[in-house]
């Protein structure tokens, strides 16, 4: 028995990634995950307006709130375009007989705690509470907020896990090494390796978003295509990086070990469980590197506020940039696998010319 | 020499792969190269293919359209029938519909694959496996077929239908260069590269490489092994010696191809040994 757990260790001791798996990752993941995974909310963005905005702003106070604006000439229009847009959760508006706040609904932590909070200050000033009005997920429905989000999450795992395996697939069978003999270019064989993943994940996205819309009755209220410009950007980046880990990977077991890694920050620091507002700052920086992210912003903008393009132009070209980035890190080393003896001219391959006797 | 490697290095990390290779492939003649494990025999066929860069010396070959090429690890679709790999070696060689179907009917019928033709060919035999790999290999006509160990873990049949396949490329002018670790199978080709740690051993035709074996071969049937260059053939022993002068009981012996690769693998080790001492 010794014997076999002596030359399990030693076989451990030789497979880097697994260890990582099992001693790094879980006191990352504890550490990350611990200052992310919370459910308070500070620095909600408020904006208000009307003729008693000043007013109305001193009593929203740190760390709750954050006010981003305080605009007299203000009103519900203004209002309720900035929180569509993304640029505030609630808004202020003063100058009727009692302030309406409205309230971005697809925030759900957010806008639980803002009711929380705006009860407290309306009992600490003596007044009655506000007339809240809540916009976009009027119920707070989780399923709502979620649809969008998962999503993006399935094309996560098709784009990474499946497009990766499907590549490493191929260099363990042997046929990668063939296929770089035959008369294909680098992009024939990279973008025919793609496309298929990339119909089937366009399949599933919309097969998603009919059954949420069917069976959750998720509301679709903007533009399909803003909406399909974003995934298909999104299907770019977790396509490129499927084929950067296949790179890396000489098996399938090491694949799915390198794309769990990229999958999982994904699902837990994007803002599809835990809202990145309530993350400590350093975690919150992890969140703005992945795709995911920018995928859910415009999802849930486009999906329930009917977000127009020009608000999302910051999360759409960020996803662009991330696409360009690594896909084309991704490009770069496959096309280093497929053809390594193109890469200098010191031989001379490919001549029709004798050599001289 | 019309393709093939002259005077390549290749170097893999620290490693030196390939020390000065030439290895001549000529159309309508077959070229073996014969070694153990750690060679080079990979590396030679991988720059040859173009699959490894050379850090020195030339390489000929054609356009890759005009090369077929099958790796060590055979490299067949698993989840697709026989037909279907052949379908897609075809479509990816611009083949005719009637191109593919007379080449591929032709194939599977010298392989005797016609009846697993819509097997997957992850169900297929390690011998069928090679044979259909090989048969993808020459589907579309190549001027260059790189083999690299087709007959390795392959039964006796299937591995006779496999150099049938490979004769019948070979009379039809393609230049075939094989790699094997099978010496016996070596003595098929008409140029012989025995290689040793990424060297040149002996090179040249069968019968080249039988009139350059150094010193004096002899046999005994003594229990013990007789010297240090002696190896063991069937019930008796093989001792080489390198002087010419064989020690006392060992009867010469006329060396047989299997004998003149051993004994020149032997004399570059001692030579090698010479030089590091």
């Amino acid at each position: 028995m010794w014997a076999m757990v002596a030359k399990e260790f030693r076989e451990l001791r030789r497979d880097r990634r697994t260890m990582a798996m099992m001693i790094v990752l879980p006191v990352l993941l504890l550490v990350v995950f611990g200052y992310a995974a919370n459910f308070t909310v500070h620095n909600i963005p408020a904006y208000v307006a009307g003729p008693s905005a000043s007013q109305a702003a001193a009593l929203l106070r740190p760390p709750v709130f954050r006010v981003t604006e305080v605009d007299p000439a203000g009103d519900a229009a203004t209002a309720q375009e900035r929180l569509r847009d993304g640029k505030d959760v609630i808004a202020v508006v003063t100058g009727g007989a009692k302030p309406v706040v409205l309230m971005d609904g697809t925030q759900l932590f957010s806008v639980q705690t803002a009711e929380r909070a705006l009860a407290q200050v309306a009992q600490g000033a003596g007044v009655p509470p506000p007339q809240v009005q809540i916009l976009y997920n009027p119920d707070l429905t989780t399923s709502w907020v979620m649809v969008p989000g998962l999503a993006g999450l399935i094309l996560v795992f098709i784009g990474t896990l499946i497009t990766s395996l499907g590549v490493v697939r191929e260099r363990q069978s042997g046929t990668l090494e063939q296929l770089a003999v035959m008369p294909f270019r680098a992009w024939d064989v990279i973008v025919g390796k793609i496309v298929p993943y990339l119909i089937l994940a366009a399949i599933d996205l919309v097969l998603i978003v009919v059954i949420g819309m069917g069976v959750f009755h998720v509301p679709f209220a903007g533009s399909v295509a803003v909406f399909a410009l974003g995934a298909a950007l999104f299907l770019l980046v977790t396509l490129g990086m499927g084929i950067l880990i296949s790179t890396v990977s000489q098996n399938q077991g090491q694949a799915i070990q390198l794309a769990f890694m990229v999958v999982m920050p994904q699902v837990l620091l994007s803002g599809l469980i835990f809202p990145i507002s309530a993350m400590a700052a350093g975690v919150r920086w992890i969140s703005y590197l992945l795709p995911l992210t920018y995928f859910i912003e415009v999802s849930r903008g486009v999906m329930l506020k009917a977000t127009p393009i020009s608000a999302l132009w910051g999360p759409l070209g960020l996803l662009a940039l991330l696409a360009v980035v690594v896909l084309g890190l991704a490009v770069v080393r496959f096309r280093r696998d497929l053809a390594p003896a193109s890469r200098k001219a010191q031989t001379r391959p490919r001549t029709e010319e004798p050599a001289a006797a | 020499m019309k393709w093939g490697l002259q005077d390549v290095h290749l170097t893999r990390g620290p490693n030196v792969a390939l020390a000065g290779v030439t290895v001549p492939v000529d159309p309508g003649r077959l070229t073996v190269v014969v070694g153990g494990d750690g060679a080079g025999k990979t590396s030679c066929l991988e720059v040859l293919a173009g699959l490894a860069e050379p850090s020195s010396g030339a390489v000929y070959r054609p356009g890759l359209e005009r090369i077929g090429y099958v790796p060590a690890t055979v490299g067949l679709y698993a989840d697709l029938t026989v037909q279907e790999n052949l379908d897609f070696i075809a479509r990816a060689y611009r083949l005719s519909a009637r191109e593919r179907d007379r080449k591929a009917d032709e194939l599977l019928q010298v392989t005797g694959l016609s009846g697993a033709r819509h097997r997957l060919a992850g169900q297929l035999s390690g011998g069928m496996r090679r044979k259909l790999a090989v048969s993808m290999a020459l589907l579309h006509a190549p001027e260059l077929l790189i083999l690299d160990e087709p007959t390795t873990g392959v039964d006796p049949v299937s591995r006779v239908e496999l150099w049938r396949l490979i004769a019948r490329a070979v009379a039809d002018g393609t230049a075939v260069a094989v790699a094997t670790t099978y010496v016996n199978e070596a003595s098929r080709g008409a140029c012989v590269v025995l290689l040793e740690a990424g060297a040149v051993v002996a090179s040249g035709s069968p019968e080249e490489i039988l009139n350059s074996v150094p010193g004096t071969l002899g046999t005994t049937q003594a229990p013990a092994r007789p010297t240090a260059l002696s190896w063991r053939r069937g019930a008796s022993w093989r001792v080489w010696e390198p002087t010419g002068t064989l020690p006392a009981g060992v009867r010469p012996v006329r060396p047989d191809f299997q004998d003149a690769v051993v004994a020149a693998t032997l004399a570059t080790e001692r030579a090698e040994h010479g030089r590091h001492a």
